[in-house]
């Protein structure tokens, strides 16, 4: 028998208390959940008191707690949005339903795929990201990449409790094999392919965060309005943390743009191209910064999957996995003689095809996420504005560097011109960071732990966590 | 190249089945000493008819006319292979089986064919395995779901990589309400031996099973972790191919391209001839001797190759057999006539038994009894008449057990000899029929003394009223009632639903015990036909129709 009382250990609306079969499996699981955080999680500081917040209940009050903590003692909860009554299936061919509260039988195999898929990406990003800690521009930062780890962990519970409460034993073993895949690994690789990329430098962690953490915000929110109602529970309030991800993200490369532009005016160099001049004062130049937005984005929107797509069209219809923003759309929700604009490679071109808008689930959803990323576009732009300096950062075309969907067979320049496979691999740096470039990111990154100091590479947040002033210590680093 | 004529969406061209290497489009063939390795990377723009794409590695007829042709040429034309290894050359997915859209979209005709070729081919997988010397195994890097595993389950050794993603299925029931039925569920209980519970459970998972469990099902022989996978495959392999008996530096027979022409309404091939007569709606097959004395010994075989005359008839046939199925379904009605002389084809029929040891002979005979089967599960109705001038002799008089009916001329209707046939050891043991027996043993089933009888005819030339006598034929008009009796059973015949003859022809050709074979068959036949006609899978709101437009099929929930 157990000595640990999970019931009161694990913050929870779910009444874990008196669910005897959900606490005999995280019993089993925890243990095995901690050893993995302890082996898989932030490399060397495990010890060390992070100022995090932890969700302890959904309302306003509980949902953002503030305080010192040691990570391996961060309190993982399982939290899921209200309920409400009377909600009814939005969409698909069982529109206008009541939601369900159990896994209908006919879906079990869908929805067991759709949430193991998403929480396969849950620890593959703590995995990637765990070396990052030794290498932190500041505490601040150290403390945010720190924070955006147990959050993703706590997604991890989000997702093993679906398995565990709705999935018997297949659930169960599920719940294991999240623990045993390993980003990158070759013999147990994370699902996805995105998830085995890793994440070596700061700059990379920021990408990672704006665009790859985007796609898990569009996938959340298209499971928000989902017919099984635990699961739209479950992810509507993981959408309240995942904001916080991509705001680390997008704020992240605002700062490195806005210091790179202070190292050009500050030393005269008017050239936004001036590769070597940003580099001598220790910056990070506008056209490396460009290519990783390049490769994050088409590496993210492999993520989407197959534009055309038997299986999402299946899981739309069913009614488990709805449209970005579903309820806003104007349609009657269900498809069936619809069609979408699907961008295809058709006689050599790239061409703007009418697909059944059921088969273009994935697409049009990509197209959601490119709309967003083009806000955060805009955004970082603002900061040449502000500096006066000429020049823009811009999306590459969607049909770059794809290995996934429509564009997988064709080799596509950023503006969206096809050329041969040849002339691709030759050019291939125009577009993307060559190793050299990476290995002057790397050299950048020095670990840099005085309270309220920057690296040079970037520069200070506007405004600290939770009202906390610049020299704050975010993380204790003396024991 | 399959695609010959004229085709629209979902509509079969004319198929040819004829290829080579060169011309694959979605399987290569690597060799490296005792061992071949097959890799399955489908073009997905090369479907065998507009209207689908071969996503995923998935298969239709043009897929499956390559890996036949594949096997054949690793039987003749690499004697040192003794290992082939079946692998997928596209990341992650070993093969999804049959495409579903082609099936969708395809006539019921297609479809039936399509599955009993695909059959025939994986059931020359197993017969090169078995007795061949040449063993398949399957290499599993990466999902193997529905025909894809039923692919595999041909093979003789499943290793599947263990990456927590590669799974094994046959997700046919809960998504697409149609069955396994290229030998899946078969060849599942019955070769795999898996507990008919754990099956019924492992074949309502969409998912499949993966890792261990899949293991201890008996699903799978092994898994093996990514990185020790190519390793272990090749241990496995070379394994296997230390068990061969196929011969070390010995040069392969090249299958040179079949030579075939047509005029108007007839095909001629090397010693065989079809007249197609469309009024009539039948099919002539005629077959000469040989226009040569045999060969002396095996290396006079090995200098003829392909041009030698079993495998040349033999290599005809088959061509000619698959066509008449695919590209003439109008066609209900095959005969099947042989011309020339009977004492050589008995001398070729000699050389055969007396080198049955040799792997190229036993290739020719191995491969002589793969194109009987094929022909014993054509459904059209077939007939055999012998004529004077015939040569029904040995390989050839088999064909007379293989037909549904035989009519011999009782007397002359010209001054030659009178009709004879000439039974050979050939007839007794060397050809099988899917069953495990001869046809002999098939036919003289309930009474064992005729089949006695029979061996004792060996090597006598019989004409009709003996061969009548001993059961060897069915009819013995005679030169009076040849003519009229033989236009009465070809008009009769004609006037009988197409679909009844179908069913009592395979219903009576199948006599004596069940094997696996006869079971992939005779429920591919009766469950699988029935399923695709029924509106739950081929309605338009059935789940065949519907697949991949993200609909959900609406069933008849009656049981029938």
């Amino acid at each position: 028998m157990s000595e640990v009382d999970y019931a009161s250990l694990i913050p929870n609306n779910v009444d874990l208390a008196s669910d005897v079969r959900l606490q005999r499996a995280l019993e089993a699981w925890y243990p095995k959940y901690i050893d993995w955080w302890k082996t898989m999680g932030p490399e060397g500081f495990q010890d060390y008191e992070v100022y995090l917040r932890t969700a302890v209940g959904v309302d306003p009050e509980g949902w953002a707690k503030f305080g010192y903590v040691r990570m391996p003692e961060y309190r993982w909860g399982i939290l899921l949005a209200p309920q409400e009554q009377g909600r009814t299936i939005a969409f698909g061919q069982h529109k206008g339903e009541p939601v369900w509260q159990d896994v209908p039988g006919e879906y079990r195999a869908m929805l067991r795929r759709l949430v193991v898929i998403q929480g396969d990406t849950e620890p593959a990003s703590v995995e990637q990201q765990r070396f990052l800690g030794q290498t932190a521009p500041s505490l601040y930062d150290m403390r945010n990449v720190f924070q955006v780890n147990v959050e993703e962990g706590r997604h991890l519970w989000a997702m093993v409790y679906l398995l565990q409460k709705y999935f018997g034993r297949d659930g169960r073993e599920e719940a294991e094999d999240l623990l045993l895949r390993r980003s990158g690994d070759v013999d147990r690789p994370r699902i996805l392919g995105a998830f085995n990329e890793a994440t070596p430098d700061w700059l990379s962690f920021f990408m990672f965060t704006t665009f790859t953490d985007r796609d898990g915000k569009m996938q959340l929110e298209s499971f928000a309005n989902s017919g099984w109602d635990p699961l739209a529970r479950t992810t509507r309030f993981m959408l309240t943390e995942e904001g916080h991800h991509m705001f680390v993200g997008r704020t992240g490369v605002e700062r490195v743009i806005q210091r790179t532009t202070e190292i050009m005016n500050e030393n005269g160099i008017t050239d936004p191209t001036d590769v070597v001049g940003v580099r001598k004062h220790g910056g990070i130049d506008l056209p490396t910064i460009q290519k990783k937005i390049n490769f994050h984005y088409s590496v993210t929107l492999d993520l989407f999957g197959a534009e055309i797509s038997t299986n999402a069209a299946n899981s739309f219809n069913a009614g488990l996995k709805a449209r970005f923003h579903e309820p806003r759309i104007d349609d009657d929700h269900q498809l069936e003689n619809d069609t979408y604009p699907v961008a295809r490679v058709a006689d050599g071109q790239i061409q703007i095809v009418d697909v059944p808008a059921l088969t273009a689930i994935n697409a049009r959803l990509a197209d959601d996420f490119i709309d967003d990323c083009e806000k955060v576009m805009k955004r970082w732009n603002r900061v040449f504005q502000a500096q006066g300096i000429g020049y823009s950062l811009s999306l590459p075309h969607r049909a770059f560097n794809r290995a996934v969907g429509e564009f997988a067979d064709v080799f596509v320049t950023d503006k969206g011109e096809i050329v041969p496979e040849g002339e691709w691999h030759d050019r291939k740096h125009e577009w993307l960071a060559s190793d050299s470039d990476l290995e002057y990111i790397l050299s950048l990154m020095q670990l840099q732990t005085t309270p309220g100091k920057y690296a040079n590479w970037i520069s200070a947040p506007r405004a600290g966590i939770n009202g906390k002033p610049g020299d704050f210590e975010y993380v204790k680093l003396a024991a | 190249m399959h695609k010959l004529s004229e085709s629209v969406e979902g509509k079969i061209g004319r198929l040819e089945f004829r290829t080579s290497p060169e011309a694959y489009r979605h399987w290569s063939i690597a060799i490296d000493g005792s061992v071949a390795r097959l890799v399955l990377a489908v073009d997905e723009h090369s479907p065998a008819a507009p209207g689908y794409e071969l996503k995923l590695n998935s298969y239709d007829i043009g897929v499956d006319i390559e890996l036949c042709d594949a096997i054949q040429r690793l039987r003749f034309e690499h004697p040192g292979v003794k290992t082939v290894v079946i692998s997928s050359g596209i990341q992650g997915t070993f093969c999804a089986g049959a495409n579903i859209r082609m099936l969708g979209t395809s006539s019921h005709s297609h479809k039936v064919n399509f599955c009993k070729f695909t059959n025939e081919t994986r059931n020359a997988i197993e017969d090169a395995s078995h007795y061949s010397g040449q063993t398949y195994m399957a290499a599993l890097n990466g999902t193997a779901a529905g025909g894809g595993y039923e692919l595999a389950l041909a093979t003789e050794y499943l290793m599947l990589i263990d990456d927590g993603n590669a799974a094994v299925s046959l997700p046919e029931v809960p998504l697409l309400a149609v069955l396994p039925a290229t030998g899946g569920l078969t060849r599942v209980v019955d070769k795999r031996k898996v507990r008919r519970d754990l099956a019924d459970v492992f074949c309502t998972l969409e998912e499949g099973m993966k890792g261990k469990r899949a293991v201890e099902w008996r699903l799978i022989d092994e898994i093996v972790p990514r990185s020790k996978f190519d390793a272990c495959v090749t241990s496995k392999a070379l394994e296997l191919a230390a068990l061969s008996d196929r011969p070390d530096g010995e040069a392969g027979i090249t299958l040179d391209r079949l030579e075939r022409s047509e005029k108007g309404d007839e095909i001629r091939y090397p010693f065989v001839t079809v007249h197609l007569d469309r009024d009539r709606r039948n099919v002539i097959l005629e077959i000469e001797a040989p226009d040569r004395d045999a060969p002396t010994d095996v290396s006079g075989i090995k200098r003829q190759g392909v041009d030698f005359w079993p495998l040349a008839v033999v290599r005809a046939m088959d061509d000619a057999i698959l066509h008449l199925r695919f590209n003439e379904p109008m066609l209900g009605t095959l005969i099947i006539r042989t011309s020339g002389d009977g004492d050589r084809v008995a001398a070729y029929d000699t050389l055969l038994d007396a080198n049955r040891n040799d792997w190229f002979v036993r290739e020719i005979l191995l491969y002589m009894q793969r194109v009987y089967k094929r022909l014993d599960v054509t459904s059209r109705t077939t007939f055999a008449f012998v004529e004077q001038g015939s040569c029904f002799v040995g390989m050839l008089a088999d064909l007379l057990f293989a037909v549904d009916r035989s009519y011999m001329l009782n007397g002359q209707l010209d001054d030659r000899l009178p009709a004879r046939i000439q039974l050979s050891e050939l007839n007794f043991g060397v050809l099988r029929m899917a069953n495990g027996l001869t046809r002999l043993e098939t036919r003289f089933l309930g009474e064992k003394e005729s089949l006695d009888n029979a061996r004792g005819l060996i090597g006598r030339k019989l004409e009709a009223l003996q061969a009548l006598e001993a059961g060897l034929i069915t009819h013995a008009p005679d030169d009076i009632d040849w003519d009229d009796e033989i236009r009465l059973l070809l008009e009769e015949r004609a006037s009988f639903s197409p679909d009844a003859l179908t069913g009592m022809e395979a219903n009576l050709r199948f006599a004596g015990p069940e094997t696996m074979e006869t079971k992939i068959f005779g429920r591919l036949s009766a469950w699988q036909n029935w399923i695709f006609q029924r509106p739950n899978a081929a309605g338009s709101e059935g789940a065949l129709k519907l697949y991949g437009t993200g609909k959900r099929a609406k069933y008849n929930r009656g049981r029938v």
